[in-house]
């Protein structure tokens, strides 16, 4: 008993999968009352089921959007965020995971798992993110701009060196030519932003798109083009994906028009 | 295996269902540590810990470790006389938040210290005007998180010790003519001892663990605020290898510690 548990579990799961795949073509066939078309955003025949979407942790609002315009379009299919750090949800899927579709804040990420042979078909970019400098309301600290981080007088945080947004920040100081003099290295980026909408940190160095879902809480200044770094998002379904078909569909949508106007809107530039 | 209470236990047969429960208990506590040795790099092992970041991890978590556990024990065994002596209104709930630590997420308590003791929390601002101290982003933020998660394990051993002592030798020293100070320090001090150097032995323990207040009131950058754990924690993402040695640095340090003390201070009977 036991021993077969685990077993015996993954097998009803595919099994239910497999029952609501077959109820949903039913379900949808019933239903249909338009043509039927194949472009993403349109209703697909046979999609449906829960839909597993490993994303990273700067995603999290843009995708919270996207996930219910696209069971809007495809009623059937129910969509399952998985939030965390682009290199933790890397170890996720590396270890096993039973993941449909992966979004890396970076390409570093994203190649590991397709050297892995994880990925089916190519990883698509579908976002870019540059950096901004993040500052509590009211700017206390006065500063102006990348110079400032320099400065010893002044409370600064970058996140942590192998997070994406950490890796990035270092990588613009070191281009701009400035030995920071840093507080602290923050574990992740929403840590960071919380430290300087608290006040006790006078800057910090985080994505545009999270000063943006940030809302007031904090002010942004901006870095020159020529000293930022622009990360590439890639996004692709994978080979252990369950429902592959609900993935490519997603994929899709997210590369869609009706996705890029979402990504937009919180602050990602697109390709 | 001297005591004799030890013989008499050993003659008795202990029943197969908690044989059997107790061994899966143990199962559950050694298998992690399993994991953590096969991961191990033995080769490279001397030439991880000797780096920078480990020495200077090492030292910080010492220096915090025992000076919040010098705190807990100045502030800490009056607290817990308050709570086990002194009858005021409020004590019951006073005696819930002084034990809340122990269950609330250190995170939590991280970020209520950076409400309180921040630059903008409730007397951070006035501490820093007045005094010019800064406590985020300090080893002083570092002492103050490990203290306010680990001082509870003394105050509650401590409170326990000396509601269970029978306080007719108090009261024989007070007949005798000792004063008020006479008596805590020469009678129930001494007579709390063993559970005294227990609590003390608990409240480092935890500090020299802690991670969530710390990460969260104190930030983490090497040689001010990074102790062990955040180094550990840092490490995970970036260095496998760094992040199992310290691992096993930490388990070795706490397991000779703790089981020198145990035989030293910590009589079981």
């Amino acid at each position: 008993m036991h021993r077969h548990g685990p077993h015996a579990l993954d097998t009803s799961m595919t099994l239910w999968r497999r029952v609501s795949a077959v109820l949903l073509v039913v379900f949808a066939t019933a239903c249909r009352n338009g043509p039927s078309a194949d472009e993403a955003g349109d209703v697909q025949e046979g999609v449906g089921g829960e839909l597993l979407v490993s994303a990273a942790a700067s995603l999290a609002n843009a995708f919270a959007e996207i996930e219910t315009s696209f069971e809007a379009a495809q009623p059937g299919v129910n969509v399952v965020l998985n939030l965390g750090g682009s290199s933790a949800l890397r170890t996720q899927i590396l270890e096993g995971a039973p993941v449909d579709v992966f979004a890396s804040a970076d390409v570093g990420n994203m190649n590991r798992v397709v050297e892995a042979g994880e990925v089916s078909g190519e990883p698509r970019v579908f976002a870019r993110n540059r950096l901004r400098i993040a500052v509590p309301v009211g700017n206390p600290g006065g500063v102006a701009g990348l110079d400032d981080f320099g400065d010893e007088r002044l409370l600064l945080g970058l996140c942590t060196s192998g997070v994406p947004c950490g890796d990035f920040a270092r990588e613009v100081l070191a281009r701009a030519g400035v030995v920071a003099a840093l507080d602290t290295n923050e574990p992740d980026v929403r840590a960071l932003l919380t430290k300087s909408e608290l006040g006790e940190l006078d800057a910090g160095i985080t994505d545009v798109t999270d000063v943006t879902s940030a809302g007031g809480r904090v002010e942004g200044i901006d870095i020159p083009d020529e000293l930022n770094v622009l990360a590439d998002y890639p996004i692709a379904v994978l080979t252990g994906a369950q429902n592959p078909r609900a993935g490519e569909a997603f994929v899709g949508f997210v590369l869609s028009d009706e996705g890029r106007g979402i990504l937009a809107k919180h602050g990602f530039t697109l390709p | 295996m001297s005591r004799p209470s030890g013989s008499r236990a050993r003659r008795r047969r202990t029943p197969l269902p908690l044989l059997v429960l107790g061994c899966l208990g143990i199962v559950l506590f050694i298998l992690p540590f399993l994991g953590l040795l096969s991961r191990t790099p033995w080769g490279r092992l001397p030439a991880l810990l000797a780096g920078d970041v480990v020495t200077d991890a090492l030292r910080l978590s010492f220096l915090t470790s025992i000076a919040a556990t010098a705190i807990s024990l100045l502030l800490g065994v009056p607290l817990a006389w308050l709570l086990a002596r002194v009858e005021f209104p409020g004590r019951a709930v006073l005696r819930g938040v002084v034990t809340l630590p122990l269950v609330l997420p250190p995170v939590v308590g991280g970020a209520a210290l950076l409400f309180a003791l921040g630059r903008r929390g409730l007397l951070g601002g006035a501490l820093e005007s007045a005094t010019g101290l800064l406590l985020p982003f300090s080893v002083w933020g570092v002492i103050i998180a490990n203290t306010f998660v680990a001082m509870p394990f003394l105050v509650i051993t401590v409170e326990g010790a000396l509601r269970a002592m029978d306080s007719r030798y108090e009261d024989a020293a007070s007949t005798l003519g000792a004063g008020p100070w006479t008596t805590v320090r020469r009678v129930a001090l001494p007579m709390i001892g063993p559970s005294l150097k227990a609590g003390l032995v608990l409240t480092w323990a935890r500090a020299f663990g802690e991670f969530g207040a710390t990460i969260t009131f104190a930030g983490n950058l090497q040689s001010r605020t990074q102790t062990l754990p955040l180094a550990v924690f840092v490490a995970l993402e970036s260095d496998r290898d760094t992040a199992v040695a310290i691992s096993l640095v930490m388990v070795a340090v706490s397991l000779l510690v703790l089981l020198t003390l145990r035989e030293r201070w910590w009589r079981v009977p």
